[in-house]
């Protein structure tokens, strides 16, 4: 058991430290909040930057040209990019992190072929459509019908938090295309191509003012049946696939940020009270630095541990007390969200209900860690 | 790379804890500490750790164990000094605040290592009369007597080392505390499936699931930050030593208590008896939080440095 990096993880991050000091001043100035088309040319245009350099799909098989990086470099490569503030994943986030990896699992090879290099190039702007008004938690719910009419589904129903649904070429969808099996067993995973009749696509005003999120609205929408991703009926499974190609390191960059907003509190913060809850603030993120350590490790090495299913609840219950601690700490002075302190503060409101809520966790931990059994369902 | 445990560490772990589900059940442990049980430990090797060859992320690996198991007695000290003084050793930080000197297993030890900013004395046992020892400890199995005066002694080290055994000190609280955070959850766990209301197990109810999951996630959490200040105390080229055993004693403290106080709650009425073994678990995390630092005391260091 140690910490110590390889010389050629060393060796990585060197090069990397290297190359970003040389793009970063390239870049174009970032594009403001609300300007969609402005932020999907930056976003794509440094995904184009990081394929140019041989950093575009960091875990991706090179197969399908990715990097096929270890967990630990893959580690460095988040760390290094969030401390020296280059742009986030952004608009590339689904098909990088999400459709992309579903795809080299079970997409065919048509389906590969199409996609895969232009994900990686950034050419293509991938958007989810997973949930559902009424399959949120419960997401096998879901209820969107897709029925075959020759070599199409016809797909009608309504999808809700579709991550860059206004932007997005592409979408994951699921639908239901056996209504009369038990819930997990009746999904299929379609490729939607966003343009197609019947789709209306409404942004999602969340709470700070912005819309990160949309509602898609399928109304006798034609989607091919060579757009399924495996077999008919087998969606769930396909979804949960991509869950394998989660290193342990989901949240490095969040943990990055994190560290830095606990840090420029410490000049400001003078009250003996709030400098003590800060230090407690501070010991949560070390111990959840360490715990990222050891669920990288593990992954690595094929066998993760109880700490990969337990990072996203102890971090989203950190990153709270940094945030309430922020409010405390600026008082009157956080009435201006301008201050990106406060942004962050709203923005982090939302970690513990995304990608399965915290409650959620807890019962996930309680019924496949603890052994616990399942609490009697409702007929 | 490989923040887990190696094969050996793995053997070293498993060994710890065969020998106390064989030698230290909780039977056992509940007559407390006495010079045959430091014997088994000292026999073990549980002492020599450093001397023997192993490095820090070992020591916190045993010490993890020995916590799980509740084993009672001044293991920390008898640790540190191994090598500079003999017998069993007792421990002792001035200033400990402006509360009442006090002595821990004062029957049972032979020296008292008494730790200051400018040093470490040894005071023999004999010496430290007279001592009132107190009727109703809070931790049972930590009995205390109370001293109105610390006698000199010989001094063993000066103020670096001192500083070295508070932070050595520290991380093997730390690993102990976290061994208990996890017992906690495990003897918990099994109640929750092992008691039935309402025609099902407990541990059915997502109100009685949640607060398990928060117990498991604090002991984890806490096992990171300790194995990592161990990875850091051994090789001061990955971090700095000071900060990360400071988190790590906030972690672990945080985990041992809150999760002993889960414990109580799960076990309901039975957890407010003493025949059922929850409240040592919580009475040992009160006591171990004062030692080597205070959970408040580490985070004011973490934020300060």
């Amino acid at each position: 058991m140690d910490l110590r990096l390889s010389e050629a993880d060393e060796a990585f991050r060197a090069e990397l430290h290297a190359w970003l000091r040389a793009e970063l001043p390239r870049l174009p100035s970032p594009p403001t909040r609300d300007d969609w088309p402005a932020r999907v040319r930056y976003d794509t245009d440094w995904q184009r930057r990081l394929f140019d350099a041989g950093y575009a799909g960091m875990s991706w098989p090179r197969a399908f040209g990715g990097r096929d990086a270890s967990p630990t470099e893959q580690l460095i490569f988040l760390e290094e990019t969030t401390r020296a503030q280059a742009p986030y994943v952004g608009v590339n986030f689904v098909g990088n992190l999400h459709a992309g990896p579903t795809l080299i699992a079970e997409g065919s090879e048509t389906q590969k072929a199409e996609h895969l290099p232009r994900i990686l190039r950034g050419d293509e702007v991938w958007c989810q459509c997973f949930s559902e008004p009424e399959a949120g938690s419960d997401l096998a719910g879901l209820r969107t019908r897709a029925v075959r009419d020759g070599d199409h589904y016809v797909v009608t129903g309504q999808k809700i938090w579709c991550s860059f649904g206004q932007v997005g070429e592409f979408g994951e969808l699921l639908v239901r295309t056996d209504p009369d099996a038990t819930k997990h067993r009746g999904i299929s995973w379609l490729i939607l191509p966003m343009d197609l009749p019947g789709i209306d696509v409404r942004p999602i005003e969340t709470l700070l003012g912005s819309s990160e999120f949309c509602e898609v609205f399928l109304d006798e929408v034609r989607v091919p049946v060579a757009n399924r991703v495996g077999v008919e009926n087998d969606g769930w499974r396909v979804t949960n696939v991509t869950l394998s190609f989660e290193r342990g390191t989901a949240f490095v960059s969040e943990m990055v940020d994190a560290r830095r907003l606990a840090d420029e509190l410490r000049p400001i913060v003078v009250d003996p009270a709030e400098r003590r809850e800060l230090g407690h603030v501070l010991a949560a993120l070390d111990a959840l630095w360490a715990l990222t350590q050891r669920n990288v490790t593990q992954a690595g090495h094929g066998t993760p541990g109880p700490g990969a299913l337990m990072f996203k609840l102890a971090y989203s219950e950190a990153r709270d007390r940094l945030g309430e601690l922020t409010m405390r700490v600026l008082g009157r002075g956080a009435f201006d969200v301008h201050d990106y302190r406060v942004e962050e503060r709203l923005r982090t409101l939302s970690i513990p209900i995304a990608a399965g809520t915290s409650q959620i966790q807890r019962n996930i931990i309680g019924e496949r860690l603890l052994g616990l059994p399942k609490e009697k369902a409702w007929t | 790379m490989n923040f887990d445990l190696s094969d050996d560490q793995v053997a070293l772990r498993d060994g710890v804890r065969r020998l106390c589900e064989g030698r230290f059940d909780l039977p056992r442990i509940r007559k407390g500490f006495d010079r045959s049980l430091f014997a088994e430990l000292a026999d073990a090797g549980l002492f020599s750790l450093r001397a023997d060859g192993f490095g820090w992320p070992d020591v916190a690996i045993a010490f993890q164990e020995l916590g799980r198991a509740l084993v009672p007695g001044p293991l920390t000290w008898s640790h540190l000094a191994h090598g500079q003084v003999d017998g069993i050793v007792g421990g002792l930080e001035r200033p400990a605040g402006d509360g009442p000197i006090l002595v821990e297993h004062p029957d049972v030890i032979d020296h008292l290592a008494v730790l200051d900013d400018d040093g470490i004395i040894v005071v023999a046992r004999e010496v430290l009369e007279p001592l009132t020892p107190l009727d109703w400890p809070l931790d049972p199995l930590t009995p205390v007597s109370r001293a109105t005066v610390v006698p000199d002694g010989p001094r063993i080290g000066d103020a670096d080392l001192a500083a070295a055994w508070r932070q050595s000190g520290a991380l093997l609280t730390a690993a102990y505390q976290v061994g208990m955070a996890q017992a906690c959850v495990d003897r918990a766990g099994a109640y929750a499936l092992e008691r039935h209301q309402f025609a099902r197990p407990i541990g059915s109810f997502q109100a009685v699931k949640h607060l398990l999951a928060d117990m498991a996630v604090r002991a984890e959490v806490a096992r990171a930050a300790v194995d990592a200040a161990a990875c850091t105390v051994e090789d001061p080229t990955v971090g700095d030593p000071a900060r990360a055993v400071s988190s790590a004693k906030v972690m672990a403290g945080d985990a041992a208590r809150l999760n002993a106080k889960g414990s109580l709650q799960v076990h309901g009425g039975m957890g407010f008896t003493w025949d059922v073994d929850v409240h040592l678990y919580l009475k040992r995390a009160w006591v171990l939080d004062t030692v080597f630092g205070t959970p408040d005391q580490h985070a004011d260091a973490v934020v300060s440095a």
